[in-house]
């Protein structure tokens, strides 16, 4: 099943994330990411949702997410028209005989090393999920310990843009 | 004006011109229930928080107006939900008030708390948790606004018992603001246009008219379109009153419990147009085949109904009356003379087998004469079951408004409750509670609020000693294996309200049905009349 992206301005208020997880939950909907974040607008928030599915599920998400009184606008966002990105932190096995090649695999990818301990090291990649994916495969072999990710956020390219007014371009 | 939020609560009621509420109160709504008596809002104390929200519900369906509920914290609010969640799925506008434990103990399990906020979240339209007095009159303006606009439905506030008390300077907004809800009523001129060619085109027309119809106040106006264009019409079983039973276009009810022409209309149209359905499994389940054969228009206020059930050749969101209206206006002609003689075929083939039995009372008689005997203003409330089935197929709705039933969620207990409702809407109106002996059970405790309140309803048992539906169901798809449907040691209900001062009678076969129900309407007290139903009875 493709994988959608819906960029969702909503009302920067206690339980709203509630209200749309609930939503996905009964109505059998499949989150594969959720981010939320405030805007330029501190009353408004804008979550990022990667919904699993075909179009009639994506319009029906769409849909039900609108009956929220919460949700102000919704945007399907395409992925040649926009920009998304995944941040990961991931902790890593490293000795001192693994060390450097750690460090060479994590410039090759422009990742950053964030911590540094006598047996492990931290890296902070972002990135598409793929270029996320990847590293993470390539660390594998050094035993991962841990893996946090964000969920994907995504901007569309060019003068498009989504307000919380009736603005929606240019 | 500085008040208190409890005042500010009741203020903001009385100018959003609520007349009547129903209730129960508790610890934490006391300081509401407190203000509440220097209101000259009327309060219905029910016997049961559930039975406050079918009422308000009752209410809300007979006068148009949007219901109002109350209860307490806790409990009170856990048996709203029945109610809550019954007036969503038939979307009804209420607004449901309940008390919380005070804020800085919100969280702690302390003593009658429940998240009723999170707990009602999934059949609510909207609902609130005041955390800021001040918020309380922008909140109840918005509770307001949002039930009884774009789809109705119900809104519940949720309100600490110290917000209650708190003091705030009240001013009552005058509009309100939301940027998340816009609902858009006026349908797309490009949409209608389309419908109008598609209708103009179409050689075997018919209209599916839903409970949508009713609340959009639109009957009048599909009625004459159909009568203008000699488009047959038939209904879901929120739709019914929509278009008076016995019009010559009305075909009746469709589904798996409708009437046979109905359901032959659907299957061999070439242009269902749906309005304010929502295409229901009951009612059209098997819509995906009737799309494969005819084109469909889907007309509702809810843009997350279209596409839902139903893939749809012409959609249009907006106000069914609006909508029809432009319709009306707009489609060129139709001729359907051969589709309505072949109708006509079909209607012959209507099942109306009466059977006689020396000891039992027909159903589907015993609603027919009663209909007879109810003026166009009669009001008929079901509970769920077979009896909801009989009354649907077999009472003479001649207004919208006039069949009061729960449709979507089928909750039983909720006929009695909801008749209270309907009676206190429009006391002048006759108000009959249609109800099964497993569901008349379910909220018979009511019946102290009937008399508390001297509610001439009047309430109509037929008691097959079953749950009759369910047995239907064990009957048919579970090879007779009839499990707990038996309800063979029922009290005697006669008695029970005579224990309430009510004039009350049992009759047991088809002859004493005229008299009997001479008596039944006579007055305008209450009276039950129960009537003794053959289990073996079905409802289609």
């Amino acid at each position: 099943m493709a994988k959608h992206t819906l960029s969702v301005l909503v009302e920067n208020r206690s339980g709203v994330l509630s209200r749309v997880a609930g939503l996905f939950s009964r109505r059998g909907f499949n989150i594969d990411s959720l981010a939320v974040g405030v805007t330029e607008n501190p009353e408004v928030s804008r979550m990022t949702i990667v919904v699993d599915g075909d179009e009639y599920t994506v319009e029906q998400v769409s849909k039900q997410l609108n009956k929220l009184i919460d949700i102000i606008k919704i945007r399907a966002l395409e992925n040649s028209e926009s920009v998304s990105r995944e941040l990961a932190l991931i902790k890593v096995n490293a000795t001192s005989s693994t060390r450097s090649e750690i460090v060479q695999i994590v410039e090759i990818f422009r990742a950053k090393i964030v911590d540094v301990s006598k047996n492990t090291l931290t890296v902070e990649i972002s990135g598409s999920g793929d270029k996320v994916r990847a590293l993470e495969d390539m660390l594998r072999q050094f035993g991962i310990k841990e893996i946090v990710r964000t969920g994907t956020i995504a901007i569309e390219r060019g003068n498009k843009y989504i307000k919380a007014g009736s603005t929606e371009e240019i | 004006m500085k008040i208190t939020g409890a005042q500010a609560l009741v203020k903001a009621l009385e100018l959003e011109n609520v007349t009547t509420i129903f209730g129960y109160p508790g610890a934490a709504i006391c300081p509401f229930y407190d203000a509440l008596l220097d209101s000259d809002i009327n309060h219905t104390l029910t016997r049961n928080e559930q039975g406050a929200a079918h009422a308000a519900s009752g209410y809300s369906r007979v006068t148009g107006k949007t219901g109002v509920c109350v209860a307490t914290s806790g409990p009170g609010a856990t048996n709203l939900i029945t109610g809550i969640a019954t007036a969503y799925s038939d979307s009804i506008p209420m607004v449901a008030i309940t008390g919380q434990v005070s804020l800085d103990l919100i969280g702690r399990d302390v003593f009658q708390e429940a998240d009723i906020t999170g707990a009602t979240e999934p059949f609510c339209k909207h609902n609130y948790l005041v955390k800021n007095v001040k918020d309380l009159p922008r909140i109840v303006k918005e509770a307001f606004h949002i039930a009884s606009t774009g789809r109705p439905g119900p809104v519940l506030i949720d309100v600490p018992v110290d917000i209650q008390t708190d003091i705030l300077d009240f001013r009552y907004p005058n509009e309100v603001d939301i940027k998340g809800y816009k609902p858009n009523y006026k349908g797309h001129p490009q949409q209608i246009k389309k419908i109008a060619e598609a209708v103009s085109g179409s050689q075997r027309p018919v209209i599916c008219a839903g409970g949508g119809v009713i609340s959009a106040k639109a009957s009048e106006i599909m009625t004459r379109l159909a009568e203008k264009y000699q488009i047959p019409v038939v209904t879901t079983l929120m739709g019914i009153g929509s278009i008076p039973v016995g019009h010559p276009l009305n075909l009746g009810m469709l589904g798996s419990h409708g009437v046979y022409a109905a359901n032959y209309a659907v299957h061999n149209t070439d242009l269902l147009i749906i309005i304010g359905a929502r295409v229901g499994d009951r009612a059209l389940g098997t819509a995906g085949k009737i799309a494969e054969k005819a084109r469909i228009i889907h007309i509702d206020i809810d843009p997350a109904e279209i596409g839902k059930n139903v893939s749809t050749t012409i959609p249009v969101v907006g106000d069914a009356g609006l909508i029809v209206e432009d319709l009306y206006k707009s489609i060129q002609n139709c001729n359907t003379s051969q589709w309505l003689d072949s109708l006509q075929q079909a209607v012959k083939k209507n099942k109306v087998e009466l059977t006689e039995k020396s000891s039992y009372v027909n159903p589907k008689k015993l609603i027919a004469e009663l209909s007879k005997r109810l003026n166009d203003d009669a009001i008929v409330v079901t509970e769920v079951g077979q009896n909801q089935i009989w009354a649907a197929n077999n009472f003479i709705a001649r207004k919208p408004g006039s069949f009061i039933t729960s449709g979507g969620l089928g909750t039983m207990g909720y006929g009695l409750p909801a008749g209270i409702g309907a009676k206190t809407g429009k006391p002048d109106s006759t108000v009959v509670v249609i109800g099964g002996d497993g569901s008349f059970q379910m909220s018979m405790p009511e019946m102290g609020t009937i008399k508390q309140n001297r509610l001439g309803v009047k309430i109509l048992i037929l008691n097959n000693n079953r749950l009759g539906m369910v047995r239907e169901i064990q009957k048919n798809k579970y090879k007779k294996r009839y499990s707990q449907v038996f309800l063979d040691d029922n009290p005697d209900f006669v008695k029970i309200a005579e224990a309430y001062g009510f004039k009350s009678e049992r009759i047991s076969c088809n002859s004493q049905i005229d008299s009997a129900l001479d008596r039944f309407l006579a007055d305008d007290n209450v009276y039950l009349l129960e009537c003794s139903i053959d289990p073996e009875e079905e409802t289609v």
